[in-house]
C-alpha cells in the first residue's frame, strides 16, 4: 500500500500540468498565504493594541472561544451558498474559502500576541516609561520585541492550521492539494487520496521549517537564551525540527 | 565627558510642595510633603515598608501623578512639562533594575541618547565609558542582561540613567536586590562617581545604614506619608526628634555616629615591624609577642605571632594573622576603634592615605579622645568632632 502511494508520487506525470501537484502546490500555498497575511493583519495590530492598553481583553477570550468552535466545513459551505448567487464564480468559491481560513487564523494569533505583551516583564516596561518612552515607543522598541516568540508561535501554529484545512477548498471546487484528496475519494482511488494527504502534512512541516527560521533570525538571542554566536546552534535547530515532527504526528 | 549646557546653567533643585498622594482605593500614601532635594546632593528618603517612599520619588517624574500641591524642578512646575519629556531628562534606577532583555549591554545603556536623537556613534562611545566608569568590563558590552549577575546588572542600570547626562537622578531601592557584599562595593563605587559628577539625586531605601551612608541629608518619613524628621545624618543619630525616629534610626546609633567623626589629630605609638617573608627573631625581649609585618612599600600585610610554636618560619603566608582592619589616619573614630578591637595584639594599625604603616593606637587611646571631644563639647563653644 505504501509502495502504492509511492508509485503515485513517483509517477511524473501526475507532477505537471494543471492538474499537477506543483500546480496543486502552489494554489493551496496562494490559499494559504493570502488567508494568512489577511488574518495577521487582523490580529497582530488588535492583540498589540489589547495587550498594551489592557482595553478589550473580553474580546480575547470570546474570539478565541467561539472562533475556535466554528465548523469549518459546515461555514464553508454556508458562505457559499450565501454569496454564490451574488458574486461572479471565482471570487463567490475562493472569498468564503479565505473568509473561513481567516476566521481558524485569527484566534491562535490574537491571543499569543495578547499574552506576549502582557507578559512582558513589569520592570521593563516600567523602565521604559521611566527612561521617557512614549506609549508608542514602549509598544514598538520594548513589548512587542519581548514578545515576538509568542507571537510567531502564534504565527506559526495558524500557518499549520490553514495549510491542513485548505484542504476543504477542493469541496467547493477550487483548487490546492484538497483536490487530490477529494478526486481520490470520489475516484475510489485510494493512492491518490493519500498521496494528497502526505503532500499536505509534508507542506505543513516545511513551512514550519522556514517560520523556525524566521523566528531564529528575528527573535534577539537575550530572549531565547541561545547566547553563543558559534557552535552548538547547528544541533539546536536539528532538535527544535526533530520536536515539530514528532509533534506534527 | 559630555555636560549639557543645561546642568550649567540650572540649579536642579527639586521642590516638593505640600505633595499629597491619595490612590483611587482611598489609599493616602503622601500627605502635605514639603521638602527640598537641593542641588548636588543626595538626599534619601528612608522609612518603614509603606510610607510612601516610592510613590514620593516616582511624583518626581510623573510616573505617578500626584492628587495635591506641586513638585517643582528649578522653580518650574512638572505638572506644566511633558511628561515623556520630563523623564528623559532625569535618570531613572529601579530596584532590579529593569533592564530590556532584548537589547544587548550597550543597547540598554544608548536607550536615552537615541530618544534624543543623539548621533549613534556619540551615543555608543559615550555608553561604553559610562559603563568603564560603573566598572564593568568591556567585554561584557556585547552580552544581554540575562547573562549578568545581579550586581553587574545593577551597574547597567545606574550606567543606563546616567547615559544622557541628565542633571537629575532618581533611584529606588536600587542596591537592595544584591547580597551584602556587592551592595556595599555598589555603595562605594556609587559614592565615588556622585563625587565626580556632583548630581542632584533622589535616593529611595528602607535601611537606614544606607541612609546614613550615602545620604548628603535624610528624610525619614513616617506611615502616610509625613515626613518625621530631615536631617544631616550625623544630626539623625545624634538628634532624632522623637521615638519613632529614635526607633527607627536603631539601637547603636551612638557606635555608628563615631562614623562621623574624624579621628584627626589621633596620637599613634611607633610599632617594631618585620619585613615580609623574612625570619621573625623569637627573643623578642621584652617587647609583645605580636609584631607586624609589613612589605616592601610598608604597607602592613598582617601579624605574626612569635611565640606560636606550631608555626615557625618566615613571616608569609599562614603565619600571618590579617583579622585586624586598619584605619586611615585621615579617617573615621569608627574605624580607629573597629581597627583597635580587631587587632589581635589590641593595637590598631593606622595608615596613610597610601595604605603605609603610621603606627597603631589603643583602643583606650581611642575612647579617651572621645571622651575629651565630649568633654569640649559639653563644656565650650562649637569645638565640635567635625561632622562629614
Ligand atoms: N497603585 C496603588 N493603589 C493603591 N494603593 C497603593 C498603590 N501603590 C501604593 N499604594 C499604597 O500606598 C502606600 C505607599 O506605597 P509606596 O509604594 O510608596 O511605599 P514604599 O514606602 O515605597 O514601601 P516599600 O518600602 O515597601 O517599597 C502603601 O500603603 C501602598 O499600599
Ligand atoms: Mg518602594
Amino acid at each position: 500500500m505504501i509502495n502504492q502511494i509511492i508509485d503515485w508520487l513517483t509517477d511524473p506525470a501526475h507532477w505537471s500540468g494543471t492538474e499537477g501537484i506543483v500546480h496543486r502546490l502552489v494554489q493551496h500555498l496562494e490559499y494559504s498565504a493570502i488567508s494568512l497575511v489577511i488574518a495577521a493583519l487582523i490580529a497582530l495590530p488588535l492583540g498589540m493594541y489589547i495587550g498594551h492598553t489592557g482595553k478589550g481583553t473580553f474580546l480575547i477570550a470570546g474570539i478565541a472561544n467561539s472562533f475556535r468552535a466554528l465548523p469549518s466545513l459546515g461555514l464553508l459551505t454556508l458562505i457559499v451558498l450565501v454569496m454564490s448567487g451574488s458574486l461572479p464564480f471565482s471570487i463567490a468559491y475562493l472569498l468564503p474559502t479565505v473568509i473561513v481560513l481567516v476566521l481558524l487564523a485569527i484566534p491562535p494569533i490574537l491571543t499569543n500576541t495578547y499574552a506576549g505583551i502582557q507578559n512582558v516583564d513589569a520592570e521593563a516596561r516600567d523602565a521604559a516609561y521611566g527612561m521617557g518612552m512614549t506609549g508608542g515607543q514602549v509598544l514598538t522598541q520594548v513589548e512587542t520585541p519581548c514578545a515576538l516568540p509568542l507571537i510567531i508561535s502564534g504565527i506559526r501554529s495558524a500557518a499549520l492550521q490553514i495549510i491542513a484545512t485548505a484542504t476543504v477548498a477542493a469541496y467547493v471546487s477550487l483548487g490546492g492539494l484538497g483536490r487530490f484528496v477529494i478526486d481520490g475519494l470520489a475516484q475510489q482511488d485510494f493512492p491518490q487520496m493519500a498521496a494528497g494527504a502526505v503532500l499536505v502534512a509534508v507542506l505543513a512541516l516545511l513551512v514550519d521549517l522556514v517560520l523556525i527560521a524566521v523566528q531564529r533570525f528575528v527573535v534577539s538571542r537575550g530572549l531565547t537564551g541561545r547566547y553563543a554566536r558559534t557552535t552548538a546552534s547547528s544541533d539546536v535547530i536539528e532538535a527544535e525540527s526533530v520536536n515539530t515532527l514528532s509533534t506534527a504526528r | 565627558m559630555i555636560v549639557s549646557a543645561i546642568s550649567v546653567r540650572l540649579k536642579h533643585m527639586i521642590r516638593f510642595d505640600g505633595v499629597s498622594k491619595q490612590y483611587p482605593d482611598g489609599t493616602k500614601a503622601v500627605d502635605e510633603l514639603t521638602l527640598e532635594a537641593p542641588t548636588g546632593q543626595i538626599t534619601v528618603l528612608v522609612g518603614p515598608s509603606g510610607c510612601g517612599k516610592t510613590t514620593s520619588l516616582r511624583m518626581i517624574n510623573r510616573m505617578i501623578e500626584p492628587t495635591g500641591g506641586r513638585i517643582l524642578i528649578d522653580d518650574r512646575d512638572t505638572a506644566s512639562m511633558n511628561a515623556a519629556e520630563l523623564r528623559r531628562g532625569i535618570g531613572y534606577v529601579i530596584q532590579h533594575a529593569g533592564l530590556f532583555p532584548h537589547r544587548t549591554i550597550l543597547d540598554n545603556v544608548t536607550t536615552v541618547p537615541k530618544l534624543l536623537g543623539w548621533d549613534k556613534k556619540q551615543a555608543r562611545d559615550r555608553a561604553r565609558e559610562l559603563l568603564d566608569r560603573v566598572g564593568l568590563s568591556s567585554e561584557l558590552v556585547d552580552r544581554y542582561p540575562g547573562q549578568l549577575s545581579g550586581g553587574q546588572q545593577q551597574r547597567v542600570g545606574v550606567a543606563r540613567a546616567l547615559a544622557a547626562d541628565p542633571p537629575v537622578m532618581l533611584m529606588d531601592e536600587p542596591f537592595s536586590a544584591v547580597d551584602p557584599i556587592v551592595r556595599h562595593q555598589l555603595q562605594d563605587e556609587f559614592l565615588r562617581l556622585q563625587d565626580e559628577l556632583g548630581k542632584t539625586i533622589v535616593f529611595v531605601t528602607h535601611d537606614i545604614d544606607e541612609a546614613i551612608k550615602l545620604g548628603d541629608q535624610v528624610a525619614v518619613l513616617r506611615v502616610g506619608g509625613h515626613l518625621a524628621q530631615l536631617a544631616a545624618p550625623a544630626d539623625l543619630l545624634a538628634r532624632p526628634v522623637d521615638d519613632f525616629v529614635a526607633d527607627f534610626v536603631g539601637r547603636d546609633r551612638g557606635y555608628r555616629a563615631l562614623g562621623f567623626a574624624r579621628s584627626g589629630e589621633i596620637p599613634v605609638h611607633a610599632e617594631e615591624t618585620v619585613r615580609l617573608g623574612s625570619e621573625v627573631s623569637v627573643d623578642g625581649g621584652s617587647a609583645d609577642r605580636w609584631v607586624l609585618a609589613v612589605d616592601s612599600d610598608g604597607r602592613p600585610a598582617g601579624w605574626v605571632d612569635r611565640a606560636s610554636s606550631d608555626d615557625t618560619g618566615p613571616a608569609e603566608g599562614s603565619r600571618l594573622h590579617r583579622g585586624g582592619t586598619t584605619a586611615k589616619q585621615d579617617g573615621t573614630l569608627r574605624e580607629a576603634l573597629d581597627a583597635a578591637l580587631s587587632s589581635p595584639s589590641s593595637r590598631g594599625v593606622i595608615v596613610d592615605a597610601d595604605g603605609r604603616l603610621l603606627g597603631t593606637v589603643t583602643a583606650q587611646e581611642v575612647l579617651d579622645l572621645i571622651e575629651a571631644r565630649r568633654s569640649d563639647a559639653r563644656s565650650g563653644a562649637g569645638a565640635g568632632s567635625g561632622t562629614g
